[in-house]
């Protein structure tokens, strides 16, 4: 699972929950990969991005590398910082771990790369 | 300004001939091209339209599915002399350029219901005086169209691009690596992703993903591709093979192996294990299209997490190899859910548009048989409506007074942003601009 796609997911839908974001991320196992680079893809992203979410689960799995803290001003011309921003969300790949509910503490496992959002009867 | 416009032939495959009008009015959309019919397109394979680019045509078979190509006509007639005919009319200056001594050339005869062998062919040929290469710079083709019935025109044109057909060989499910029972069909996939007129940088959404299919046509027209299924077994690759002879599945068949298949995988994002009828995306997600074929039931079940059991709680010690129990969801709840959804994440193309069905005059006597749109500028339009009258009113119905239409002159007023002085200083600023770059150009 991405960064991007963390960026994103919220468990508001579990009975009882309000917000249910963000999610806390623990990993097993974390692969880095080569993708190719689009900086026009990145830069149209950016104003989507929950900035600080993304900060603090990219510090909180260790691949904050040097993304700054806050999203700088014309980024969209600044090659540097979108390969930044591009290496976080895009090349970074949870393979196995859980994603946690920040009110109740329920885990969603995260296996192969692909996380189980399915919510027991009971949760719903 | 003044554009010329040159007329050309579509040649379509006559396959899926229902989606062929949808798709290429998508693309002409999403390329802001414009094309002019000269006839109005039937079920027939060609279509005659004129252009006024070359680069237009190509940037349209650069996309299309059901375009086989795109000619430039010289001239169609029904009856062989007529066409030599018309042919010798053909202005020789648009034909010259084509003839340049040091460019090769061929003539392709090709014939549309009806076969003919290569030596009659080349008599065809032979009959334009014409010599043909192996290895041409210039093709032209010469067809002969049989239709359904035998009475269409052959035509003579020279060939400016070719479509996308290629690409559904490539994607083709017989070599796909992850296949399922109900995986789409690689033209139906493309065609859905043409009309979802998805760009380079998309982001787009299949919520019941199954084997990602319309994942790989979105991210074959630059799409980044997310997906959802309740399915675990199917998303991780381990339910039944689809395939006779194998018995069981390879350890990494999955959406992300088939998008190492294709080169694409620089464009997949993430699918995920989900049950659509609870939505777990932040509220102000926006995908810019949502392409799906959720299930109907039959050969893939239509359900959600859930149980008739009142009160049901999963035991403690139970919890860690739970797997949720499924009740049926049911197709309208799906395709309600679906609507409401996309309603609420799909990015909106066309901001302030306050134009819909329900704002063009009606009367319950009158059925719109036609609408027809005409860009005015920007932001107006004019519409030819054409109403077939179905029943006679009754005495209420002339009685009639409600209308909802709002005056166009008031509303006109409101969308447009910029005064009329507004817009007039900014033309002069661009002109002042292009002045200057123009003046520059010319000192170097």
């Amino acid at each position: 699972m991405k960064l991007l796609t963390h960026n994103m997911l919220t468990s508001k839908c579990m009975k009882g929950v309000t917000v249910g974001y963000p999610l806390g991320i623990n990993v097993s196992d974390v692969r880095v990969s080569e993708v190719d680079f689009n900086p026009e893809f990145v830069a149209k992203i950016i104003p989507k991005l929950d900035w600080p979410v993304l900060y603090n689960a990219a510090e909180s799995i260790g691949q904050l590398e040097d993304l700054p803290k806050e999203v700088i001003d014309n980024f969209e011309n600044d090659r540097e910082f979108l390969k930044k921003v591009h290496h976080v969300l895009l090349e970074v790949d949870i393979i196995n771990g859980e994603l946690i509910c920040p009110e109740t503490g329920r885990k969603f496992p995260i296996n192969n790369g692909i996380p189980n959002m399915l919510l027991n009867e009971d949760e719903i | 300004m003044c554009k010329s416009w040159k007329t050309y032939l579509l040649w379509f495959a006559q396959e899926h001939v229902e989606f062929r009008y949808a798709e290429i009015e998508s693309l002409l959309s999403l390329f802001k091209i414009d094309m002019r019919y000269l006839e109005q397109p039937k079920n027939e394979p060609f279509w005659i339209v004129q252009f006024s680019s070359e680069n237009d045509i190509k940037l349209l078979a650069s996309r299309s599915v059901s375009l086989r190509n795109c000619l430039e006509l010289w001239c169609h007639a029904k009856s062989i002399p007529q066409l030599h005919d018309k042919l010798k009319c053909f202005p020789r200056n648009l034909m010259e350029q084509h003839f340049k001594s040091n460019r090769s050339f061929k003539i392709e005869v090709e014939t549309f219901c009806k076969h003919f062998t290569q030596a009659e062919k080349i008599n065809k040929i032979e009959a334009f005086r014409a010599v043909s290469l192996t290895n041409p710079d210039v093709i032209f083709q010469y067809i002969e169209y049989y239709g359904t019935e035998a009475n269409n025109p052959p035509e003579l044109p020279y060939e400016v691009a070719s479509g996308l057909r290629q690409l559904i060989k490539k994607i083709s499910l017989k070599t796909r690596k992850f296949i399922g029972n109900t995986s789409m069909d690689p033209q139906l996939s493309l065609l859905m992703a043409n009309q979802a007129r998805i760009k380079d940088g998309a982001i787009v959404l299949d919520p019941f993903v199954g084997t990602g299919s319309l994942l790989v046509a979105a991210a074959q027209f630059g799409g980044f591709v997310l997906g959802t299924d309740i399915d675990y077994l199917m998303l991780h690759g381990r339910t039944k093979p689809s395939r006779i002879k194998q018995k069981v599945r390879d350890k990494n068949e999955s959406i992300r192996s088939n998008m190492q298949q294709y080169n694409l995988e620089h464009r997949y994002l993430d699918v995920l294990v989900n049950d659509f009828a609870v939505p777990f995306w932040r509220d102000d997600i926006q995908f810019d299209a949502i392409i799906t074929d959720p299930p109907y039931g039959i050969r893939e079940a239509t359900e959600r997490v859930g149980t008739i059991k009142e009160n049901y709680t999963v035991e403690e010690k139970h919890l860690s190899t739970h797997v949720p129990a499924k009740i049926e969801y049911g197709i309208s709840n799906i395709y309600r859910d679906l609507l409401r959804f996309s309603a609420k994440h799909l990015k909106n193309r066309r901001p302030n548009e306050d134009y819909n069905e329900n704002c063009l005059p009606s009367h319950p006597c009158l059925k719109l048989v036609a609408n027809c749109e005409q860009g005015l500028s920007k932001v107006t339009s004019r519409r030819l409506l054409t109403f077939e009258k179905i029943n006679h009113p009754t005495d209420e119905e002339l009685r009639m007074t409600h209308n909802g239409i709002m005056d166009f002159r008031e509303k006109y007023f409101i969308v447009r942003e910029e005064t009329r002085k507004e817009r007039r200083t900014k033309e002069a600023r661009i002109r002042e601009e292009n002045r200057l770059k123009y003046g520059k150009n010319q000192d170097k």
